[in-house]
């Protein structure tokens, strides 16, 4: 009997792949250009567009999205950094408390945030939204850094200190833009779903903010399926435009290793 | 280049330990301006942190070192006017190679004209011009290795420290980056110093060689003298190809080793005293007739190496010998040997048994290095004495458990007929063992004490 070439192997998973990611991804295609009347046609765009609320909704996910990011990469940096630079055992025991948060189950942690704000009688809002994003992502941020600087040679900022560098110029001239895969990662990781979140905003914010990935699921909800995946369409291509632009910086080196 | 006499780096009792071990042990060594020093030894034998105590990126425990004559304990490796090529480059993968060598000049503001410059022409005496805008990971090793050597020089530091810079190149561009190098400094004039295992490297670069062996270091000279006059064996078996052998010094001019008695040029050692003998293969006479020779064997082996033949002989005393010699002999024939008096070298030997502490346990047994022997003796139980085995009074065996107490086999020397083994206790103590078997490095064995030469003495008051 001939052996089952290798190829064959693959067979599941491209009917998983073409089912389920292919598949649906098509089907969004459809519905976002299919108009009122069953034609082709752009009618949901324009109705974006000519929808002040949508849009506000829009920019404003996308506001969220980034000072998450900003944040999580300011808090991130320093910590990955210290993490690189302490020793092996020390170091794993802190990576450890960092990654532990992930065990549990995201709705959970956000509805025992929720709990916690009450307990502090903090008025939910803009502000504890912010904080909810940050701690839920903060790790997705750390981790692809900390990845980079741990594996980053040290004798480049030997190199660089046996050059003239002052530590504070090793920093800046040699250890930021050697862990930039490390940046770009992190910044995809954490941008990337929260633009798209919206359990976390509803549950920290009791529904008083709504960001756009709530706007998508409730025109889902409500039956209005065409303009739903228009709105989809449309942030699925604020990420692509993200990944690609993270792409050309960042070349090969992409470091995100098993955390999800 | 020669050397002037003003010293531009000194290194005073410097110590260095990491973990409560010892990783230099009171090193002193001054480095002339413009000379071109290597730092020799194997691997973990501390070239390599005396290089980086140097360039500032660790601190030594005890000791100074001093440039120009000024203590630079204070100043941080940025502020040193010294310039290291790493051992693997450490070129910054982020830059092309123009901003590699402009990183220096950039952070000391210098004027960007003048950047260009200064880079241009090191890039030409480099042989790179043309590479300025290449990525550095598109770079040969070879010619990252000539950039890294260019970022450091481009800064005119007054010392240039290289850590093994040549040890990822093959032997042909190794070779030829030897060259390159030495002629870099004799037209530079800068201080180099340079660190390396290769006693190849070192003997064909160095103004002086330094070898270190252990944290220590073993003998300082011009690579003639580091390889004619060794001091002891292990800058003997480190340093090129040697027969090392036991042998007595019966009086000035005359040594006796091998089962004959040969006229030699040292003095000095006592009368009758043992001494270590070092002749190099290439030093001894062999020929087919047995006019003027002194003494004879028979020819086992003869490798032909190129230049020369390498022929190993066993004497009729029961010796071998390498020899080396442009002729080829057929193996099983009749030869004779000459050794001229210049030519062998003769060397204090550094102890001539095992001088240990015990403790007496009771009339049969004494606690020696953590294990407790079976020593019969006389004295008090509990009393201290000094215990003195000698080499081929200690046998090693494979199953540690035969053994009173265990070590680990750290280094071997073949001695003729013998080999001379240095056993590393668990506790990091040495027993030297003359053997006739055969081990290998970092072999774990049993130790235990065999036959009557064991010599035991009160101890006195102020042993350590």
């Amino acid at each position: 009997m001939k052996p089952i070439k290798r190829s064959a192997w693959a067979l599941p998973y491209t009917v998983f792949l073409v089912l389920f990611v292919a598949l649906p991804l098509v089907m969004v295609l459809i519905y976002a250009f299919t108009g009122r009347g069953g034609g082709v046609s752009l009618e949901n765009f324009v109705r974006f567009f000519h929808s002040p609320e949508d849009l506000h909704t829009f920019v404003y996910s996308i506001e969220i999205a980034l000072i998450t990011t900003v944040l999580c990469l300011l808090l991130g940096y320093p910590a990955a950094w210290i993490m690189s630079n302490s020793n092996l055992n020390r170091s794993s025991v802190t990576v450890m408390l960092f990654i532990l948060p992930m065990w549990i189950n995201m709705l959970i942690r956000t509805l025992a945030t929720v709990a916690l704000f009450d307990f502090l009688r903090a008025p939910l809002g803009e502000a504890t939204l912010i904080f909810g994003m940050v701690y839920n992502f903060l790790p997705f941020m750390i981790y692809p850094i900390y990845n980079t600087l741990n594996k980053m040679d040290k004798s480049y900022a030997e190199a660089a200190q046996d050059l003239g560098a002052t530590p504070i110029k090793v920093f800046t001239k040699v250890t930021v833009p050697l862990s930039m895969p490390g940046i770009w990662s992190g910044i995809l990781m954490v941008f990337m779903p929260t633009i798209s979140t919206f359990a976390v905003a509803e549950l920290l914010t009791m529904n008083k903010i709504k960001l756009f990935g709530t706007t998508i699921q409730e025109n889902i909800n409500s039956g209005m399926w065409n303009y739903g995946a228009a709105l989809a369409l449309i942030m699925l291509a604020i990420i692509g435009i993200t990944t690609l632009f993270s792409d050309s910086e960042q070349s090969s080196e992409v470091e995100t290793g098993g955390l999800i | 280049m020669v050397a002037s006499e003003k010293h531009i780096l000194d290194l005073q009792n410097v110590s260095k330990r990491y973990d409560g071990k010892t990783i230099l042990d009171n090193i002193n060594l001054y480095i002339r301006e413009g000379e071109f020093v290597t730092l020799l030894g194997p691997s973990g034998c501390g070239n390599t942190t005396t290089l980086r105590l140097i360039a500032g990126f660790i601190q030594p425990d005890d000791g100074k070192i001093l440039l120009e004559g000024e203590d630079i304990a204070g100043i941080p490796p940025y502020q040193r006017p010294l310039n290291t090529v790493f051992q693997r480059y450490a070129l910054f993968p982020h830059l092309d190679v123009y901003d590699n060598i402009a990183f220096g000049l950039k952070l000391q503001k210098t004027p960007t004209d003048e950047i260009d410059r200064r880079v241009r022409k090191v890039l030409k005496m480099v042989a790179m011009t043309d590479y300025e805008d290449r990525d550095v990971d598109s770079l040969s090793g070879g010619q990252q290795q000539r950039v890294a050597i260019a970022r450091a020089l481009v800064n005119e530091p007054k010392v240039l420290l290289l850590d093994e810079p040549l040890s990822a190149l093959d032997r042909k561009m190794r070779e030829d980056m030897q060259i390159e190098l030495k002629e870099m400094h004799q037209k530079l004039g800068i201080t180099f110093i340079y660190v390396t295992h290769d006693q190849e490297e070192a003997l064909t670069l160095s103004d002086t060689i330094v070898v270190m062996n252990e944290g220590r270091i073993q003998q300082i000279g011009t690579p003639t003298e580091i390889y004619n006059e060794p001091v002891n064996c292990f800058v003997a078996d480190f340093i090129g190809e040697s027969n090392i052998l036991d042998g007595t010094f019966i009086k000035n001019g005359l040594v006796e080793f091998i089962g004959h008695e040969f006229e030699c040029v040292d003095k000095g050692f006592g009368r009758r005293a043992p001494v270590d003998v070092v002749v190099r293969p290439e030093d001894v006479y062999i020929r087919r007739s047995q006019s003027g020779t002194q003494f004879s064997g028979t020819v086992r082996t003869c490798t032909f190496k190129g230049v020369h033949n390498e022929i190993f002989v066993d004497t009729d005393e029961g010796y071998e010998m390498m020899i080396q010699d442009y002729n080829a002999f057929e193996p099983g024939e009749r030869v004779h040997m000459l050794i001229k008096p210049e030519d062998i070298q003769v060397m204090r030997k550094e102890c001539t048994s095992n001088v240990l502490s015990g403790t007496v346990r009771d009339a049969e047994t004494v606690r020696i290095l953590g294990g407790d022997f079976p020593v019969a003796n006389s004295f008090e139980v509990g009393s201290e004495v000094k215990v003195e085995v000698p080499f081929d009074g200690i046998e090693l065996m494979d199953n540690l458990d035969d053994g009173v107490i265990s070590g680990e086999v750290h280094s071997i020397l073949y001695k003729g007929n013998h080999y001379h083994l240095t056993v590393r206790t668990e506790d990091g103590d040495s027993l030297y063992v003359d053997t006739n078997d055969i081990w290998d490095k970092g072999d774990l064995v049993g130790v235990k004490f065999i036959g009557q030469g064991i010599k035991l003495s009160k101890a006195e008051d102020e042993t350590d």
